[in-house]
């Protein structure tokens, strides 16, 4: 909900909200000028001595106006012609011309009614309130993302759009409520909502009839300091019953021409005040600084704009369209979607399709959106749930299990799971799992019973299909169709074998970087901008569903380059292993920014075993700021599968790598990495205390033993890998 | 053409009984280019003794800006009824503002002023710019205001 509140007014308003924020922040340089460019009154100065300069100086003197700047304006009349300038109060002469900027004029007219008057001042007081709904709506969806108001500075992860549009975000969302707030109450006031006119001064009945009074000689004016000023009104010439204005920030009052006494005074009401408060802290005019803090902090909107586009597609993208979706409240089969990556709503679409085809009304949605009490018309619920790290709920499904135990009473409508995941992982399926055991516990009665669906097999889910046919007394045949970003054509150019000695034949592939379109090298789509740990879905042909393997190369290193283990019977990588150069094969590329090492110049402790030297190879090759590498890796024979090896005495010359440790498993005294870990534990220690960060890729088991050495190693630091995760100092890319 | 304000044929009534005719009359108020936003207008009349007798045209809808034009805002203790149903939009430089009223024959000759007061965003406010006495004779002169306008005439 609070994600619909943010996308729908930040995509209608995009261009209104920066056209806002680039004129406000071009306003804001304007009051910092004034005041470093007006001629400021000395501390002690008062009024009657500034006015009596000025009147010295132009006798027709009619007005004096004080800016909050501290400018003084000073307007005249001289024989019949109007005069007005900039007043030095040090002389009561002019120091400027007092025309208003016409720069400033044209941007101020822009920034509130884009020169359209009332119309446009609707539209942007629109624009403001949009700009209200994004920055609290986006605070909420922070603090959702960092997990709580008090971890609102946590470390980001994620694409990078979406790490930037946060980053920005928090720094600036004060100043974006504050200036879009302030704006609705400007708009407000202007259009005479608010009581804040003020109250009014009645004109004096009584005046002494004198005239001639030195400005020396009034009190009032004596005892008010410059600073105070806002306004000095004389009398008209040969209009005896005419008096002496003065407004200051107290207030409003009459001074007699002739004796110079006190008439009338009102002070400001409190409504008043708090308009003027506001006025200043919206334009920064008494507020320099602040309004160019301000100003600087509205900059961020229009990268904010294009990083919430980015999002926005990319979302899209990931996510097919589900047609003819129904009302929650009037749909008969609710489905609800758990989903990391996105493929699980490509299954969902499908059910979604085949059921509604069946003549059902489905209302499909996120798992975090559920709302029970809104299914009135609900005759079943059905979960389907990926699941994310080891059992935890997948992006789409955050706060399920906890909306799920609070539903109070009894459940009525029968439930079916459906988990999807990958067996090779020992969490598979852990949160549909979970799932399923606590709506068993609340007592919601089961459909069908629990099923799960192994990497995205289509089998699998039309069986399932079946039987959620059979339950609903439909004919249900569910034909999945993973949907797959669009892939492109490599063409391998060389291959180097390892490990056929020691029963692990393993190849480092090569490819030629595919040609990129113009489009996809400004928008750095499909493989036009990758980094060494991104993955690439490889097809493999004869099935639909691809395998990711890690990037050992990036980019600007001019190839694509993976290392491949062939597994006994393994579809993708026998066909790998099979390529010979010039062969093609058809992949994607899918990014995997956890899996990056950061700009940092800490160093870095590289760990893996066999074909995860992958990644950390291509850290190593674009260590050009030569940022310490220190990489411990596991092989079976150095003579057999020591990848990379040759390489390495290179990297090491070149001051790309500190430091290699290796652990060899097979011969006299098998050692696996580990162990090496182990061996080195003091420097390991050392260098994490003093801010390192760990990488670690490779199989599970290995990444699981690597995990219980350090938490060893660490335990006397009072450190543990699971606090330096929490920091991100601790990544896995684990298969 | 626009009728004349009820208040002013009311106080009219009152203060001159026996009144009946009146004429419509044109005035055309043109505004010089002083380089700034749109310009607050107030016209109203006074009578010989230099009391308020009611307002002819408000050129400006905010209301809360009214207390710039400061002689029009003393006179009329800031009152908004006094331009209720007389209302438009304010002034851009350069351009002229035209309105047509009937205004009774009494006002005429008989020592009533017709009185301008303008008011710019950040300029300096120009109460009483025009203050042109109302008989035959002036009808078709134009005026020199002081700082804003131009030209203002009226004609019968």
């Amino acid at each position: 909900m609070i994600r619909v509140l943010h996308r729908w007014p930040g995509l209608l308003a995009l261009a209104l909200v920066t056209v806002l924020a680039l004129s406000g922040a071009a306003l804001s340089v304007f009051p910092a000028a004034e005041r470093l460019a007006a001629p400021q009154a000395e501390a002690e100065l008062n009024v009657a001595t500034l006015a009596a300069r000025i009147q010295a100086a132009y006798p027709g003197v009619e007005q004096i106006r004080r800016a909050p700047s501290g400018r003084i304006t000073a307007y005249w009349f001289d024989q019949g012609t109007p005069g007005a300038a900039v007043i030095d109060p040090a002389t009561g002469l002019g120091a400027g011309s007092a025309d208003p900027n016409q720069t400033q004029r044209w941007l101020t007219n822009l920034h509130r009614s884009l020169f359209l008057g009332d119309g446009g001042r609707i539209a942007m007081a629109m624009g403001a309130a949009a700009m209200l709904v994004l920055a609290l709506s986006g605070a909420a969806l922070v603090a959702r993302r960092t997990g709580g108001w008090r971890h609102w500075f946590a470390r980001l992860r994620g694409p990078l759009p979406g790490r930037l549009h946060v980053e920005i975000a928090r720094l600036a969302v004060l100043g974006l409520v504050l200036s879009s707030a302030t704006a609705l109450w400007m708009t407000a006031s202007t259009f005479d909502l608010l009581p804040d006119a003020g109250a009014n001064l009645s004109i004096p009945a009584e005046v002494s009839g004198q005239t001639g009074v030195a400005l020396a000689a009034i009190d009032r004016l004596a005892s008010t300091p410059v600073a105070e000023l806002r306004e000095l009104n004389f009398p008209y010439p040969d209009d005896m019953t005419d008096v002496f204005t003065l407004t200051t920030d107290d207030g409003t009052g009459f001074l007699d021409q002739g004796t110079g006494a006190l008439l009338n005074w009102v002070d400001p009401t409190g409504w008043q005040r708090v308009s003027e408060t506001i006025y200043m802290l919206h334009t920064g005019q008494g507020a320099a600084t602040l309004g160019l803090v301000l100003g600087l902090m509205v900059l961020g909107i229009p990268a904010m704009g294009a990083t919430g586009v980015l999002i926005w597609l990319a979302g899209r993208r990931g996510r097919p369209r589900i047609r003819g979706n129904q009302p929650a409240g009037r749909a008969q089969t609710i489905l609800l979607v758990g989903s990391e990556s996105g493929s699980t709503w490509g299954f969902a679409a499908t059910l979604h399709a085949a059921l509604s085809k069946a003549g059902q009304s489905v209302h499909a949605a996120p798992m975090s959106g559920f709302a029970p009490d809104r299914y009135s018309h609900a005759e079943r619920i059905i979960v389907l749930a990926a699941t994310y790290g080891d059992g935890d709920a997948p992006a789409s499904a955050k706060g399920f299990l906890d909306r799920l135990t609070a539903v109070d009473g009894a459940a009525v409508v029968p439930l079916a799971v459906l988990g999807f995941g990958d067996r090779s992982f020992p969490a598979y399926c852990a949160f549909a799992k979970a799932v399923a055991a606590v709506a068993g516990a609340k007592g919601w009665p089961e459909l069908i019973p629990l099923d799960t669906v192994d990497r995205q097999s289509p089998q699998d889910f039309a069986r399932w299909g079946r039987a959620l046919g059979q339950a609903m007394a439909i004919d249900l045949e569910l034909v999945h169709q993973p949907i797959l970003p669009a892939t492109e054509t490599l063409t391998l150019v060389s291959r180097r074998d390892y490990g056929a000695e020691v029963q692990a034949p393993t190849a480092i592939l090569r490819f030629a970087l595919p040609r990129t379109t113009l489009w996809q090298r400004l928008t750095g789509a499909g493989f036009a901008r990758f980094a060494a740990g991104d993955l690439i879905g490889i097809l493999p042909e004869g099935s639909p569903v691809p395998r990711f393997y890690s990037l050992a190369a990036a980019r600007r290193d001019g190839f694509i380059e993976i290392v491949v283990k062939k597994h006994p019977g393994g579809l993708c990588s026998g066909q790998l292993n099979g390529l010979e150069p010039g062969a093609t094969i058809t992949a994607f590329l899918r990014r995997n920014p956890d899996f990056h090492p950061g700009r940092g110049r800490t160093p870095l402790i590289l760990i893996g075993a066999g074909t995860g030297i992958g990644p950390l190879v291509g850290f190593v090759r674009g260590n050009t700021r030569r940022r310490p590498i220190h990489l411990f890796f596991g092989m079976r024979h150095p003579d057999s599968d020591f990848l990379y090896g040759a390489e390495m005495p290179d990297w090491q010359a070149k001051g790309h790598l500190a430091r290699v440790v290796t652990a060899v498993s097979r011969g006299a005294r098998p050692n696996y990495v580990q162990d090496a870990l182990r061996g080195d534990g003091a420097e390991v220690s050392r260098l994490i205390r003093n801010g390192a960060r760990v990488m670690v890729c490779g199989g599970r088991d290995m990444a699981a033993g690597v995990a219980d050495v350090l938490a060893e190693v660490l335990a006397p630091a009072g450190l543990t890998p699971a606090a330096l995760k929490l920091e991100g100092r601790y990544v896995e890319d684990v298969y | 053409m626009k009728s004349l304000l009820a208040t002013l044929a009311l106080t009219t009534a009152l203060t001159l009984p026996g009144l009946a005719m009146a004429r419509p009359v044109t005035m055309t108020t043109t505004l010089n280019s002083y380089g700034g936003d749109g310009a607050y207008l107030a016209l109203y009349v006074t009578d010989p003794s230099g009391a308020y007798v009611g307002s002819l045209w408000m050129a400006g809808g905010k209301s809360k800006y009214y207390k710039h034009l400061s002689d029009w805002y003393r006179l009329t203790g800031g009152d908004k009824a006094q331009v209720n149903g007389i209302t438009g939009a304010s002034v851009g430089a350069g351009r002229s503002l035209e309105i047509t009223l009937d205004l009774s024959d009494a006002l005429f000759d008989a020592g009533y002023t017709l009185h301008v007061d303008a008011a710019v965003e950040d300029m300096r406010e120009s109460p009483n710019e025009i203050a042109v006495p109302l008989t035959t004779e002036n009808a078709g002169k134009p005026v020199r205001g002081r700082r804003y306008v131009a030209g203002f005439t009226y004609d019968m």
